[in-house]
């Protein structure tokens, strides 16, 4: 108990002083989380939104393929982009390997069937309402896709916080790629993982009350966004 | 939207191919055992308010959607003139509108239409005023009123300038004051040489319009004549039955 409690007041005290370490470990979190998310999105959203509009064949192959996705386990994300970036890998020139860059990698490949699953669920409930009022339009499928993407824009607003959720607290991955290298590649959740194994649970409990922090904050600024925007919207 | 076939006029009259906007060569449309649409063959003519008159689950808006291409027939051709090609739209019975403003609808609409961004406001103006919406440019088009919402889907419509334009009981369940207010912009309309094909069961409503009338019963055509004809003299016992306020079963 007394641990705890001791554990506890340094952690808060690091956090108070803003630590150097501290400081470093969550921006750097928050960059790759962000740059994740954003990738994953940029590619996500418009396949969630093709996949929910367009027919073709292998099309429920596919839905099915990122919905599994979702589920990803992350070592095994991990271990393969290593392979990919590692010296005999096929990107392997590229020196990504152990870099920040490895671990955004990483993550938008968790990230982005998240995404792709959560955003054609939406979007196919809005594209059923729409349907024969676009196509009596003669609306192209470009238009079609445009107007339920930003028609559907608060409801992916959920999405996008699921995305950031699964990259915030995710470890394994960016642990193989990113190697959790001290002022490089260290970001919360490994700096949290090795901080516990070496027994610095001063440091730990402070990176992971900023972590929850973080989230809950995140969380309700989305949400206090997305009520405000729907005030204004037009639903 | 599969493309309804583009007339080929030389497999028709030249006096047919001349009066035409739509052709409905022999259509059949079935949904399980029920036959909505049972040879279906009609010449729908090229000017005025076609209107087609029929009781609830008659194949009226199955006929329409068919037209414009949203549904497929299981068989038969619905050819459209080619003067009307690309030109046609539709107007629904419960308007689904997008969730924008009025304003943003009608941008929306006007971007597909292919309308230069530069030109959309003064062509917004325009259509606001055709559709007496003065006012309420800035609020959400889906909390106007039914009568609004329908005035703002015509408008809507309008925005592409469409040649033919088809109109699923436009007024049903409005009341008397919204429906003057779309039978307006249906005239006014008319009068700028747009066709204009009008699905209505009411009877007061299509003697006001109609310039010509079709009646479907059990998806057949039954009668296709003069609004005046049809009025005064129907020529089948359903028809006359029908227009005396009886219930056709």
């Amino acid at each position: 108990m007394n641990t705890l409690t001791e554990a506890f007041l340094q952690s808060f005290q690091l956090m108070i002083t803003l630590d150097e370490t501290l400081v470093e470990v969550v921006l750097l979190s928050l960059s790759v989380t962000f740059k994740a998310v954003s990738l994953a999105c940029l590619i996500g959203l418009p396949l969630g939104t093709a996949l929910a509009v367009l027919k073709f064949p292998g099309q429920k192959t596919l839905v099915v393929l990122f919905n599994s996705f979702m589920g990803l386990p992350p070592v095994v994300v991990g271990l393969v982009v290593y392979l990919i970036l590692s010296a005999n890998g096929p990107l392997g020139p590229l020196g990504l390997l152990y870099t920040p860059t490895a671990m955004i990698i990483a993550q938008t490949i968790l990230v982005t069937p998240i995404i792709v699953a959560h955003s054609r669920q939406i979007i196919v409930l809005l594209a059923e309402e729409y349907d024969e009022t676009l196509r009596s339009m003669q609306a192209s499928r470009m238009d079609i896709m445009g107007t339920l993407l930003w028609d559907s824009r608060f409801s992916l607003f959920t999405t996008v916080l699921a995305g950031l959720g699964r990259a915030f607290s995710e470890v394994g991955a960016v642990m193989i790629v990113g190697g959790n290298i001290n002022h490089f590649t260290r970001i919360m959740t490994t700096a949290i993982a090795l901080q516990t194994s070496r027994g610095d649970l001063a440091l730990a409990l402070g990176l992971g009350i900023i972590l929850l922090v973080l989230t809950i904050s995140i969380n309700a600024l989305a949400y206090g966004l997305k009520t405000t925007w729907e005030k204004h919207s037009y639903a | 939207m599969p493309k309804a076939k583009i007339l080929d006029l030389n497999d028709f009259s030249e006096q047919r191919k001349q009066q035409a906007s739509i052709i409905c060569s022999s259509l059949f449309f079935q949904r399980g055992k029920k036959k909505i649409l049972s040879n279906i063959s009609i010449t729908i003519p090229k000017t005025g308010i076609s209107v087609i008159m029929g009781p609830n689950g008659a194949g009226k808006s199955v006929l329409l959607r068919t037209i414009i291409g949203l549904l497929k027939p299981d068989s038969g051709h619905v050819i459209l003139n080619p003067e009307f090609a690309g030109k046609t739209a539709l107007v629904f019975q419960r308007p689904v509108l997008i969730r924008r403003t009025v304003y943003g609808n009608l941008h929306h609409a006007l971007g597909i239409a292919g309308v230069p961004r530069r030109q959309r406001k003064s062509r917004i103006e325009e259509l606001i005023a055709i559709g007496g919406l003065a006012g309420l440019e800035n609020h959400p088009a889906r909390s106007l009123s039914g009568g609004e919402q329908q005035r703002l889907q015509m408008v809507r419509t309008l925005s592409s300038n469409p040649k033919l334009i088809l109109l699923d009981e436009p007024s049903a369940s409005l009341d008397p004051q919204s429906t003057h207010a779309i039978e307006e912009i249906i005239k006014s309309t008319s009068d700028k040489n747009v066709k204009l094909v009008l699905v209505t069961h009411d009877i007061g409503q299509a003697k006001r319009l109609a310039d010509d009338v079709t009646f479907i019963h059990k998806g057949k055509i039954l009668e296709q004549n003069s609004s005046p004809d049809y009025f005064n003299s129907p020529s089948t016992p359903e028809v006359k039955s029908y227009l005396e306020g009886d219930l056709l079963v």
